[in-house]
């Protein structure tokens, strides 16, 4: 079997595609790169497909020695295309929404029913082949034996939480199998990229997943700036990465408290909670928004850091130092709270190298992965972070991750607020130009893939693929043998994206 | 734990004074709890929220309500997690296709009287997303809206604004009763 640097090699390069080849290959070369993928020696980081007089699909893959990344593309004039899926299970669902949304079909996938099409749209294959819709009730899959009974959950979920649909088999309280049902918060964000201009497709791209609304900018914007080949202003890359950091925190300071919150330890919730509101504050002060959305646009930012913004962010985090410290501590130091979050929902190692997992819950299962350094960007080289890795792969492997991230965080703030370059903060964007680019950011779940082409300053297509899209089927496979009543638990430890993941 | 719960006694809370009444708002409240029962429900007002198609943003500030800065629950306010038990459905959302059935079901299943407040900017007319095969359009396309609260997202003192004239206007204070 050819690896993957031959497969790109023989394949014919797309000009205009930065800044790693996009590449046109045969079928057999695209059943190559799969093996590639099923045989572990490349990690898939998106999957998506294109409609029109040229309709394709296109694979971003990553080397897993060489750390080299690559979009393979293959023509497919007939709608169809030997499916990945077949091969390498964590592009099954990736297929299956390609499939709803394009009609574009994976010949020889395991797993043939719809996935974000619910059956609800006035149109089957809208961004594609646009045929009457025609719902049919969709088979969960069989669960057989003895004392079985379901408990289906959602979409309307019992907090303050975005939608879905879980569908547990139980013997007793021990879960049997979940399956999830999601798509309920499909917006048709790429239908609505399609044409749009580079002011309204950054503001829908920040509004994929609000909560990661820096991370998703940045990835636009690079993704932009590569295809139109433009240098961000040095001042430009820092502020991004403070507000990446500052989302990263709030993210974090709020999802310990959850969890906790989640086995009934609100006290951790209420002091996370506080620090967690401090954080939006600060972002408030210093960039005019509580989440920090349209800070981050294709050729820099909109909003420079005062030095009285130093100042706030210097004291805060002073603050922080001073009171996360005592918060780990009481979780560490409570054992009624260690009993629930310790060895519950387990992650295995395997099953996380090989769905490529993103972010915490692939570093809490012994995966070493962040783009922040691999394959890294500005101004991350510059700076001195380390990235945390656990093995143990429970929800308490999952805290303590967010726990040593949040202190990677500190660090990476410390130094941005110490070194933060003068300067331009935007540089104009010359879009008569057009090209394609791909970018790869670390939100706070973990990497966001964005695709985009454009024209004449408009986005011709794009893609936007969310960290949970690898990380959704493995809460399936970590509730596993676990009591129900740690679903919330170990669902809050994972924190997937409902609107991310459906776009 | 014990030196935290006995600093929290001694430092003094966290919790600011509430945000004044919004005066939009009131305007549309009293239009819209005209229509509804007159009896009064006491001090307080029990919260079922659905996200019908959220990008996630106004969920955070929701529940930035309930930290101990804004503390909703000192105004009578508490979350529920079932419609059957709810005075208010707090929504969020353009509404998606995918998420209408179930926002009405909700609907219906919520006892009278009830209130329905429609929160951010997508909920009010589909904001961003509106005009996408996926999307029907702004809540008050599904199930009547009492109240807006707009913003993207709204911040947890433009909702307790919201919420604060939506207490008084069901207890009859704010000329709406």
């Amino acid at each position: 079997m050819p690896a993957l640097s031959s497969i790109v090699a023989q394949g014919e390069p797309v000009e205009a595609h930065r800044p790693w080849p996009r590449v046109v290959i045969s079928a057999d070369a695209w059943t190559a790169a799969a093996h590639e993928l099923a045989n572990g020696r490349a990690t898939l980081l998106g999957l998506w497909g294109q409609w029109g007089a040229s309709r394709a699909v296109h694979m971003a893959l990553i080397g897993e020695d060489t750390s080299k990344i690559a979009v393979v593309s293959l023509a497919c004039p007939q709608s169809e295309f030997p499916s990945v899926g077949a091969l390498h299970a964590p592009a099954i669902r990736l297929e299956r929404a390609l499939h709803s949304l394009y009609g574009l079909r994976p010949i020889g996938i395991p797993d043939s029913r719809p996935w974000l099409d619910l059956g609800f749209w006035d149109v089957r294959f809208p961004l594609g082949a646009r045929a009457t819709a025609s719902p049919q009730p969709y088979a969960f899959l069989p669960v057989e034996g003895e004392n079985l009974h379901q408990i289906p959950v959602g979409p309307v979920h019992a907090g303050i939480i975005e939608p879905g649909h879980f569908r547990f088999t139980a013997s007793g309280e021990t879960v049997a199998r979940l399956e999830e049902r999601l798509g309920y918060v499909h917006k048709g964000i790429e239908s609505l990229m399609a044409g749009a201009t580079l002011e309204r497709a950054v503001r829908l791209a920040g509004r994929t997943s609000g909560d990661s609304t820096v991370a998703y900018g940045i990835a636009f914007a690079r993704a932009v700036e590569s295809a139109l080949n433009v240098e961000t202003p040095p001042r430009a890359h820092y502020l991004r990465a403070l507000m990446a950091e500052l989302e990263r925190l709030a993210n974090h300071f709020g999802d310990i408290g959850a969890i906790c919150n989640d086995a009934s330890f609100a006290l951790m919730h209420a002091h996370c909670g506080i620090l967690c509101e401090l954080t939006l504050r600060a972002a408030q002060t210093c960039f005019g928004h509580r989440l920090m959305m349209d800070r981050v646009v294709p050729g820099g930012v909109t909003v420079d850091l005062s030095p009285q913004g130093v100042t706030h962010l210097t004291s805060l985090l002073r603050e922080f130092h001073h009171k996360f410290p005592r918060l780990v501590e009481l979780y560490d130091n409570t054992a009624s709270l260690q009993d629930r979050t310790a060895l519950t929902g387990v992650v295995e190692a395997a099953l996380a190298q090989r769905f490529g997992a993103p972010g915490f819950v692939g570093r809490a299962s012994g995966r070493d992965f962040d783009a922040r350094k691999t394959p890294g960007y500005a101004p991350y080289d510059e700076l001195d972070f380390a990235v945390p890795v656990l093995t143990a792969g429970d929800v308490n492997a999952r805290v303590w991750l967010r726990i040593r991230e949040v202190e990677q965080s500190f660090r990476l703030i410390e130094q941005i607020l110490d070194r933060l370059p003068r300067g331009p903060i935007i540089v104009a964007l010359d879009t008569d130009d057009a090209g394609e680019g791909l970018a790869l950011v670390e939100g706070f779940r973990g990497d966001v893939l964005v695709s985009v082409q454009l024209d004449h300053g408009r986005v011709t297509r794009c893609h936007l693929r969310d960290p949970s899209w690898f990380q959704w089927p493995l809460l399936e496979a970590a509730i596993e043998s676990n009591i129900v009543a740690d679903f919330p638990l170990c669902n809050k430890s994972f924190n997937c994206s409902y609107s991310g993941h459906d776009l | 734990m014990r030196r935290t719960l006995l600093e929290s006694l001694t430092l003094g809370p966290l919790t600011e004074s509430a945000p004044g009444p919004q005066d939009g708002a009131l305007a549309e409240l009293a239009a819209a709890v005209q229509r509804s029962a007159r009896r009064r429900l006491g001090r307080s007002l029990a919260i079922r929220q659905v996200d019908a198609g959220s990008c996630n943003g106004c969920e955070l500030e929701i529940h930035a309500l309930n930290n101990a800065f804004y503390d909703l629950e000192r105004f009578g306010f508490r979350f529920v997690a079932s419609p059957r038990h709810a005075d208010v459905l707090l929504v969020t959302g353009p509404v998606t296709k995918n998420m209408r059935e179930a926002l009405e079901r909700t609907y219906r299943a919520t006892p009278d009287p009830k209130w329905v407040v429609a929160v951010g900017d997508c909920a009010f007319d589909g904001g961003i997303f509106a005009g996408s095969y996926a999307v029907v359009g702004g809540v008050s396309n599904v199930i009547p809206v009492d109240l807006h609260i707009g913003g993207c997202p709204p911040s947890p003192n433009q909702l307790l604004q919201g919420l604060l004239a939506l207490l008084d206007g069901a207890n009859g204070q704010n000329g709406a009763a």
